[in-house]
């Protein structure tokens, strides 16, 4: 049903509307209304046989999460940031084990310094995790791929997460056509485990695998993910199918038709994005977007030929390797690597800086021109910047960077150190 | 697109009052975004909330910053944040004072530049809800001053939001504004809002 409402309960909805046995949380800082949504949901009888469980970490989530879903249930659950990080060996495990868990990442920054606003550090940091990783361009499609979601986990016995930006997406309300129980219910089929803990046939998971056979193992992950890449737009067109709208799969183009210049990010900036091109293709530039839905598997056959026969294209990444600079950039290159075009990185939206309609002309009127920097970070302010360089330079006890560089802004009191 | 920042203070329901905005757009048929300036929360520390209507879907994630609506729920704000910033020639400025634009030392904003206009909203609050919450009530404020919001959509999403009692008293309070920002301002947009509000309603 069409209802306006705040992003994380959307997807609170849309995950019940899924009827999942095991829903696990840790309900403190970083977490979002998502869980919040959904103990209420289940508080109040509306999906019978499922447990909600109140647990004591992250870490512990994710364990709850790998334990019930190798019993067989449909496990849940929803972190971001620190508590991503905080779970990290678990979510390893999970997908080596090949369970099928849905997670929703809030996407938000990663300390130190401590913050707890917006980009995509958390969910970049376990890009090589194992798991298949969607990100939502709205609200709506964040909805939707939770639906998608455990669709194609149960079906290659893997677990995916959905990737929506935090605040952004979770705290903005807008209408949404909430995916309904009766709907999905024609679109998901019940769990149907590859492997699971039944007493009356015993099995055991998890078992140590030493050098005879560990690659074997290893290999079996990436044909899986490799699989993923048939299966992620398969399913994007089953959901068409019951639901009538397009949602999830790879990729998707936006005025790609006669694109010189491409602009590629994730997530919810593609918004954003897709009001500049409009307002550039008024003025006869030949430009558009192309937003990666599928991180994980990254699908380099899908962005070569979305990027055809563009002279250049520009990454907008809310995340960045720090040592190297852009990783989205670095396998769209991968894909273009038969036959190499311009491109530039632009790192933008850490830790909640608004990307702005501005700041985006600016950059890719100097992109167009092929005069932008390979690397830039989005309106970096070099006065800042160069002052504690300085400082550096002027003697050894120059003392923490993030509250010098405060001190300079005036948010922190002068010589209170 | 219809833009509207709402400036505020923690604990004064800025957040609310911009998704019950979206709320009431929304009923009408209408695209609407809403979302906080995000912060650590804390009671009295500066709140700036944003809410975007449009007949087409609304894309942009930028923060308003070039604002049609400027509501401010705590004229002390004035001194301490640029709440004027952006705002677009002829834009709506809808302040939280039971004292006078020029008393407010705005008298230069007078100048046809904006629309602005002050409502004792906190007072208004007080009487009829109890509390000085003064957020629905600037919203009703804002519906007869931009002609822009239908007053049986917002009052609608007011109930919506806080069933019973405190709803009731909440639709009385936003209803005072809108009363008198009509008075206030009887050649305004405002009896366009009447007359559609009138449609909608029947």
């Amino acid at each position: 049903m069409l209802t306006q409402l705040e992003g994380s309960m959307a997807v609170a909805r849309a995950v019940a509307a899924c009827r999942p046995h095991v829903i696990c949380a840790y309900p403190i800082s970083p977490q979002t209304h998502i869980v919040e949504g959904l103990s209420a949901i289940v508080k109040s009888g509306e999906l019978p046989g499922c447990e909600y469980v109140n647990v004591e970490s992250e870490f512990a989530a994710m364990s709850v999460a790998i334990g019930a879903s190798a019993a067989g249930a449909r496990s849940y659950t929803a972190t971001a940031s620190q508590g991503l990080l905080f779970m990290v060996e678990a979510v390893y495990n999970a997908s080596g084990l090949g369970l099928p868990i849905v997670m929703t990442v809030a996407n938000r920054a990663i300390g130190a310094p401590i913050n707890i606003w917006n980009d995509h550090t958390d969910a970049m940091s376990q890009r090589d995790s194992g798991w298949i990783q969607l990100y939502a361009e709205t609200n709506q499609e964040a909805a939707d791929l939770h639906v998608q979601a455990f669709k194609i986990a149960e079906e290659l016995s893997l677990p995916v997460m959905v990737c929506m930006d935090g605040f952004i997406l979770t705290h903005a309300v807008e209408q949404v056509d909430v995916p309904e129980v009766d709907q999905v219910a024609r679109f998901l089929p019940p769990f149907e485990p590859r492997q699971v803990l039944d007493p009356d046939q015993p099995v055991s998971i998890g078992a140590m695998v030493g050098p005879e056979a560990f690659t074997e193992v290893r290999y079996l992950a990436h044909e899986r993910q490799m699989q993923a890449l048939d299966v992620i737009p398969r399913v994007a067109e089953e959901f068409r199918a019951v639901f009538g709208r397009d949602s999830g799969g790879l990729v998707r183009g936006y005025r790609l038709e006669d694109a010189e210049t491409v602009v590629i990010a994730l997530g919810s900036v593609l918004g954003t994005i897709k009001d500049v091109i409009d307002e550039r293709r008024e003025r006869g530039e030949k430009i558009g977007a192309l937003g990666i839905t599928s991180f994980r598997p990254f699908p380099l056959d899908a962005v070569r030929e979305a990027l055809g026969a563009a002279k250049r294209f520009v990454c907008l990444e809310k995340a960045f390797s720090v040592g190297i600079g852009g990783i989205v950039a670095s396998h769209v290159r991968m894909a273009m690597s038969a036959s190499p075009i311009a491109n530039y990185t632009i790192v933008a939206g850490l830790g909640g800086r608004p990307i702005l309609k501005s700041s985006l002309h600016a950059a890719f009127d100097q992109a167009v021109a092929d005069e932008l920097p390979a690397l830039t970070f989005l309106d970096l302010d070099h006065g800042l910047v160069d002052r504690e360089l300085a400082r550096t330079r002027a003697g050894r006890r120059s003392g923490p960077a993030a509250e010098n560089i405060l001190r300079d802004l005036g948010a922190v009191r002068a010589g209170s150190r | 697109m219809f833009e509207v920042r709402i400036h505020g203070r923690g604990g004064q329901g800025v957040v609310t009052a911009a998704e019950l905005l979206s709320h009431a757009f929304f009923a009408d048929g209408r695209h609407a975004q809403a979302f906080p300036s995000f912060g650590s929360e804390r009671t009295g520390a500066p709140v700036v909330a944003f809410c975007r209507m449009s007949d087409t879907p609304i894309r942009v994630r930028e923060p308003v910053v070039t604002p049609d609506a400027l509501v401010v729920q705590d004229s002390t704000l004035l001194h301490q944040v640029d709440v004027f910033g952006g705002l677009k020639p002829g834009g709506f400025v809808l302040i939280n004072s039971t004292r006078t634009v020029g008393q407010l030392g705005l008298e230069e904003m007078e100048d046809g530049r904006c629309q602005i206009l002050t409502i004792p909203a906190t007072v208004i609050a007080r009487e009829h809800i109890g509390r000085p919450m003064p957020n629905l009530v600037l919203l009703g404020g804002l519906a007869a001053f931009t002609g822009l919001i239908h007053l049986p959509a917002l009052l609608e999403a007011v109930r919506q939001h806080f069933p019973g009692s405190l709803g009731d008293k909440n639709v009385a309070a936003a209803t005072a504004a809108y009363d008198l920002v009509l008075s206030l301002r009887p050649t305004t947009a405002g009896e366009h809002t009447k007359e559609s509000a009138g449609a909608h309603s029947a």
